[in-house]
């Protein structure tokens, strides 16, 4: 096999003249970073709503939340982001479509990219916090409603902030996969690291170097992230408790 | 307001279910491997030799730090070229299909890994300490008592993780195979009707994973009541 | 003080309580005991309005707990009661324990909140764990902070579910002993337990349950002197020489 290695290519001019190579990877690696974090905003305020939902004695709110989840996570991300992309602005009435189009394409991918991580994630999320609320002992909410309080209030003061500890585990693993989802997006042509990686093969011809390049980013992205919230984990964590002293 | 027209739907069926047979040939196949390769680097992990186990745990996370997608346009772009030169396939030869089975299968086979492993640590130590007391070695003991017990525990998750696989495998988009989900954006693009084409594929797909996913929790709580 | 009259529920097909009605006047003590699955704990748990039933009707001073009208909050918020489980609330200080109810339902200020907690954590023998979580304390410890949460709350009365059932035998006599003195001083009291002995030391009245009736409603003496029902001898022969 003969390859000429050639890492100073990341140092070179780019195609466009005014970055180099190594400028259009920082410009994914932002682009990753900025979609990935708005994105999981959106989930965990869903996700947590929806969680929510799905434990309340109200059938209907429970029943809506439920097909909210169920309607996420049975469609593949991709065909989502399609539909979100290539779809929802054709079904807006015409002016409101037209409107949108006329719109920076690039803000045209990053919202559409934005509002399907994010959906698509808070059915995760919201499973996850489902699961935690049940795995609380039944017992902690009648202890609260025995005090008086109202059964938004036990949520509020008793159930949720013991929820909410046992979540952030499983939720580590929605915010790293939020990441990695991210890529995804790069098929309508959003910027983002993967994109740039690919752009890097077709104008450089050292595809080696620019693979490599993106997949270590890649990597510190998940050992950052997994650093983080374990120091988090830590902090919240309740004396006596799971994962406490 | 936006005119539906479904009319290109069924003249392109036969065109769609080659697709779904691609799709269904990508995820049968990473399964089944996945869960062999998965379970030979569990039990890598768990084992007492230290350089199986670290291979075992780089390999898993590995897989696991990387976007699904970065691996698969490893194994289009970088993976063909590097196999091409080492087994003299003639250049332009089409090896999409081999190469996103490889993909998957080595990509899936790290998630599946884990799931094996937590299946076999939750069957009781003890255990494997009764089947030495009965004489049995360590490979024994993982085969005939161990693996078994996992496995009756695990059967849910692995099905899960099989509906997940199942919708992954529309990511070969990126490499221009005609799966079912590249059969529909074609044909939805030829004729003009990507609207329609779009929420055809969303919907075939949410009734699979939708039907397949209320199969597994039903299995799930026979399983868990036996 | 609590009257219950003609207390039906059901599970779908399952009847849990059959027609129930007993009474419990103001300063009463009541102990309530019976087989695991009798339906102790529902009953007790229709007295707050944690489990709804579906005829007959329930009093607590004066105010009617089946009634869709009434602000069941409020009535719980005089009604004290304490778990099995304890339920202290592990992400919270004692101390944090003791007053969130407090200040969140009754509306007192923090401190004067903290001060009657630590009164009452004082009472309870505790002072000293003020600071801890709930998870750090025994579960004999976990239980009287348990009760001094329910007495912040100056209720009228106090149900008491099996509260100590899952507690070491060692540990049962320091919850028992709060327990009586609570009794003396005159608390309004029905308790779901199956100790003899506080029965026969600060109970008026013994109520026997089995498959979901009030089979036996008797002063003490006559509860433990001769009991009328076959269950009710059975049960008492099982539990005393045991
Ligand atoms: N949510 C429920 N759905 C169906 N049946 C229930 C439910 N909760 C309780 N039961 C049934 O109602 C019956 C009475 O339960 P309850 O908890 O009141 O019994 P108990 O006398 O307190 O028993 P123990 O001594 O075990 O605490 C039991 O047979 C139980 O199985
Ligand atoms: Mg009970």
């Amino acid at each position: 096999m003969n390859y000429q290695w050639n890492w100073g290519v990341f140092l070179q001019p780019s195609a466009s003249g005014d970055d180099t190579y190594l400028g259009w990877m920082f410009a994914g690696f932002k682009m990753t970073i900025g979609l990935s974090l708005s994105a999981w905003v959106i989930a965990l305020l869903l996700g947590a709503l929806v969680g929510v939902l799905r434990t309340v004695p109200n059938k209907v709110l429970a029943g809506f939340a439920t097909a909210y989840v169920e309607m996420f996570r049975n469609v593949p991300l991709l065909v989502q982001l399609f539909i979100w992309y290539f779809v929802l602005p054709e079904l807006l009435p015409t002016s409101i479509g037209d409107a949108y189009k006329q719109t920076n394409p690039v803000m045209q991918q990053f919202l559409a990219s934005m509002v399907c991580l994010g959906l698509f994630t808070s059915a995760r999320v919201a499973e996850q916090v489902r699961a935690g609320i049940n795995s609380l002992p039944r017992g902690q909410k009648n202890a609260g409603l025995a005090l008086g309080f109202t059964l938004p209030q036990t949520y509020r003061f008793v159930m949720l902030p013991m929820a909410f500890r046992l979540v952030v585990p499983p939720l580590t693993s929605e915010f790293l996969n939020i990441f990695k989802n991210s890529a995804v997006c790069s098929t309508i042509g959003l910027l983002e690291l993967a994109a740039q990686g690919r752009q890097l093969v077709d104008y450089t011809a050292q595809p080696f170097e620019s693979f490599i390049a993106v997949t270590l980013s890649y990597i510190i992205i998940n050992v950052t992230v997994m650093t983080l919230m374990h120091k988090f984990e830590r902090r919240i964590s309740v004396p006596g408790y799971i994962g406490g002293k | 307001m936006y005119e539906f027209d479904w009319s290109s739907i069924p003249g392109a069926l036969p065109f769609l279910w080659d697709g779904m047979k691609v799709t269904l040939v990508i995820t049968f196949q990473a399964v089944l491997i996945g869960i062999v390769w998965g379970t030979l680097l569990a039990m890598m992990r768990l084992s007492p030799i230290k350089a199986l186990s670290w291979f075992a745990a780089g390999y898993v996370n590995l897989f696991r730090a990387v976007p699904l997608v970065m691996v698969l346009l490893w194994f289009f772009l970088i993976v063909p070229e590097f196999v091409g030169q080492l087994f003299n396939i003639p250049r332009g030869t089409d090896m999409r299909l081999s190469s996103a089975m490889a993909g998957f299968a080595l990509f899936e086979s790290a998630y599946y890994s884990e799931i094996i492993r937590a299946g076999i640590q939750s069957v009781p130590k003890g255990q494997i300490s009764a089947a030495s007391a009965l004489g049995m070695n360590y490979g024994q003991a993982m085969r005939l008592v161990v693996l078994p017990q996992a496995f009756r525990n695990m059967v849910p998750l692995l099905l899960t993780q099989g509906i997940i696989l199942f919708q992954d495998t529309s990511l070969v988009y990126v490499s221009a195979l005609a799966d079912f989900f590249g059969a529909a954006y074609k044909v939805g693009d030829r004729d003009g009707r990507l609207v329609e084409m779009l929420l055809f594929a969303g919907v075939v797909y949410f009734v699979i994973c939708f039907s397949a996913s209320q199969l597994v929790k039903r299995l799930q709580k026979k399983y868990s009541t036996a | 003080m609590i009257k219950i009259a003609n207390v039906s529920k059901h599970y779908g097909s399952f009847q849990v309580l059959t027609d129930c009605s007993t009474s419990v006047s103001k300063g009463e003590v009541i102990v309530v005991c019976g087989p695991s699955g009798s339906g102790k704990s529902t009953l007790i748990k229709c007295v707050n309005g944690l489990e709804p039933f579906q005829s007959g009707e329930i009093t607590v001073d004066g105010t009617s707990v089946g009634d869709p009208k009434t602000n069941l909050s409020k009535l719980r918020a005089r009604v004290g009661m304490v778990f099995q489980n304890f339920e202290l609330f592990p992400h919270m200080s004692i101390t944090e324990n003791l007053a969130i109810a407090q200040v969140k339902v009754l509306g007192r200020k923090q401190d004067e909140a903290i001060d009657k907690g630590l009164k009452l954590l004082d009472r309870v023998g505790l002072k000293a764990q003020a600071h801890k979580f709930p998870g750090q304390l025994s579960g004999g410890q976990q239980q009287r902070v348990a009760i001094a949460r329910a007495l912040a709350m100056d209720p009228i009365c106090m149900l008491f579910d099996e509260p100590t059932s899952a507690l070491d035998p060692e540990m049962v006599n320091e919850v028992l002993d709060v327990m009586t003195e609570l009794a003396k001083e005159g608390m309004t009291m029905m308790c779901v337990t199956h100790e003899m002995g506080f029965a026969k030391r600060v109970a008026n009245r013994v109520i026997f349950m089995d498959q979901g009736r009030i089979v036996e409603d008797d002063s003490k003496e006559e509860f433990f002197a001769n009991p009328r029902s076959e269950r009710a001898q059975q049960f008492l022969a099982k539990i005393l020489h045991h």
